[in-house]
């Protein structure tokens, strides 16, 4: 028997359905749901959590998150202009800088900055200090990410724009500063919004500079509280606080991309 | 290199430019008098838009050089942004700034460069709209207008600068069909008070009828030039016959067996 073009359309609309439904009812028969909540769902505990995990861990994460991308920000910038600068040396410095530090972990440029930079300079010290050294550290890292963002942002911007402004005779500079970048702009903040995510993330690294109750971010906060209680509850409510920063991010970015796709 | 009025608004002489080992320019005299429009037609890659783009150095000459109202635009030394100042570009691609209202695309300039006041730039700027029929679409972005709107526009804004001198790269070009008579009544409008116009440009029409002189480029040189009629209507050399009726009537281009006498086609 052959079965027509909307019957097999049907037939295999409904099996997928059916391989949905049956991973789901697999999951939620064989799961213990009774080990699973006194493992992740302890409510005292979750209660004891607050309001720390918000008034110290979630705030430092956003410090720290916020120190770092201002850095990326500023470096990477610079970095961008020596990469599409007519001094060739400046070329080769920033080439060389972004190939190097996107290739090296953030964890071990951390520990770089952290620890490498006090025995270097002894008698100096990374102002802000843990704050200045992890906004430092990550920051060094998402330079080079955003470098390379920043440049293909104006590289993006079509060669005729800065011709249609010179032509008006506008000098380099002011054709730049009025017309391309803030074009650049526009087009690079939904990947700028992605890399804020991404070190929002890295921020967990901050552990290996040895916080203290003051400093303490949100991963840490979490794995603390799981070796006090011998339970894994902390690690949700660690992950739900990230999920606060990040997930109205997510929709900043989804929103800024719709926005620009219609301006464009 | 003096600024007398009575110099023509272009001259070039012996002018060569090579992209690479391609010559595209190959020993360029040209001029275009004060008040003068020159319509420049010929073949995609005989080098028409370069040569517009070398008046105002958009492209640096290999070889020769150009004045532009009596100065010379080859002078190493020259002030770039202040000759440009006086002249005005329309390119095919209209290149309006999208980040940026119309309104505010005709004043950018005008007050970045002319350092005039907002209230007069916008007055300037409205005036401009008005002359290009776009009155209502001052609070408009470039994305929302057609493309012969976007091309008006982009003519207004170098109106706005008061330029001596309009160049316009293949005007049309990126126009559906219906739309180029709106840019054309504009560009015609203004050859009538008295613009000093060069344009590169497919439409035999408004060169008939709207350019004091027609210059015919094939292979990097200047064929041929003259009155229209004479250009168009009694071509001398049959390179310029053959672009021609090409281009007049297309439908008979393949005389089977005749040899091609296009030029290799590129980009142009």
């Amino acid at each position: 028997m052959k079965l027509r073009r909307r019957q097999r359309e049907r037939l295999s609309l409904g099996l997928q359905y059916l391989v949905f439904i049956a991973i789901i009812a697999t999951v939620l028969v064989a799961a213990d749901w009774d080990r699973l909540a006194d493992a992740f769902f302890r409510v005292d505990i979750i209660k004891s959590m607050f309001p720390t995990i918000i008034t110290v861990a979630l705030r430092n994460t956003i410090l720290y998150t916020l120190g770092a991308f201002a850095f990326g920000l500023v470096f990477g910038t610079i970095l961008a202009l020596m990469r599409l600068s007519r001094v060739a040396p400046y070329r080769w410095v920033a080439t060389a800088y972004i190939e190097l530090f996107r290739g090296l972990p953030a964890l071990l440029v951390l520990f770089l900055v952290g620890y490498g930079i006090p025995i270097a300079f002894p008698e100096r010290e990374i102002p802000g200090g843990v704050f200045g050294s992890i906004a430092i550290g990550l920051g060094l890292t998402a330079a080079a990410y955003m470098a390379e963002t920043i440049r293909a942002g104006i590289q993006a911007v079509p060669k005729g724009q800065m011709e249609a402004a010179r032509t008006l005779g506008m000098s380099h500079f002011t054709a730049m500063r009025t017309i391309v970048i803030p074009q650049a702009f526009r087009i690079v903040i939904p990947p700028l919004t992605n890399e804020l995510i991404l070190l929002t993330k890295d921020s967990s690294l901050a552990y290996v500079l040895g916080v203290t109750a003051q400093t303490i971010e949100i991963t840490k906060f979490g794995r603390d509280m799981l070796n006090d209680r011998v339970n894994a509850t902390p690690l949700l409510v660690a992950g739900l606080a990230y999920l606060v920063i990040t997930l109205p991010l997510s929709q900043v970015v989804r929103r800024l991309e719709l926005r620009y796709a219609k301006a464009r | 290199m003096t600024t007398t009025p009575a110099r023509p608004a272009v001259e070039i002489r012996d002018l060569h430019k090579s992209f690479g080992p391609l010559e595209v320019l190959k020993g360029i005299d040209f001029e275009v008098g004060q008040g003068e429009v020159v319509c420049v037609i010929g073949p995609s890659g005989s080098g028409k838009s370069t040569l517009l783009r070398c008046v105002d150095l958009l492209e640096e000459p290999t070889a020769g050089k150009i004045w532009v109202n009596g100065v010379e635009m080859t002078d190493p030394d020259v002030e770039i942004d202040a000759v440009r100042r006086g002249i005005g570009m329309v390119f095919q691609s209209f290149n309006l700034f999208p980040h940026l209202t119309v309104l505010n695309n005709l004043t950018i300039a005008q007050r970045r460069v002319l350092r005039r006041g907002r209230a007069e730039a916008e007055r300037i700027a409205r005036a401009n709209l008005e002359r290009v029929g776009l009155t209502d679409k001052a609070d408009a972005f470039p994305a929302q207008l057609s493309g012969g709107q976007q091309q008006r526009a982009a003519i207004a804004r170098s109106l706005s600068m008061e330029p001596k001198l309009m160049l316009f790269d293949e005007p049309t070009s990126a126009l559906d069909p219906e739309l180029v008579g709106d840019v054309l009544t504009v560009m015609r409008k203004l050859a009538e008070d008295g613009m000093t116009m060069m344009v590169v440009t497919h439409e035999m029409a408004f060169a008939r009828d709207v350019a004091d002189r027609v210059v015919f480029m094939d292979g990097g040189v200047v064929v041929e030039q003259g009155p229209p009629q004479e250009v168009l209507g009694a071509p001398k050399h049959e390179r310029t016959r053959a672009f021609l009726s090409r281009v007049l009537d297309p439908t008979h281009v393949a005389q089977l067996g005749a040899p091609d006498q296009s030029g290799p086609p590129s980009a142009g």
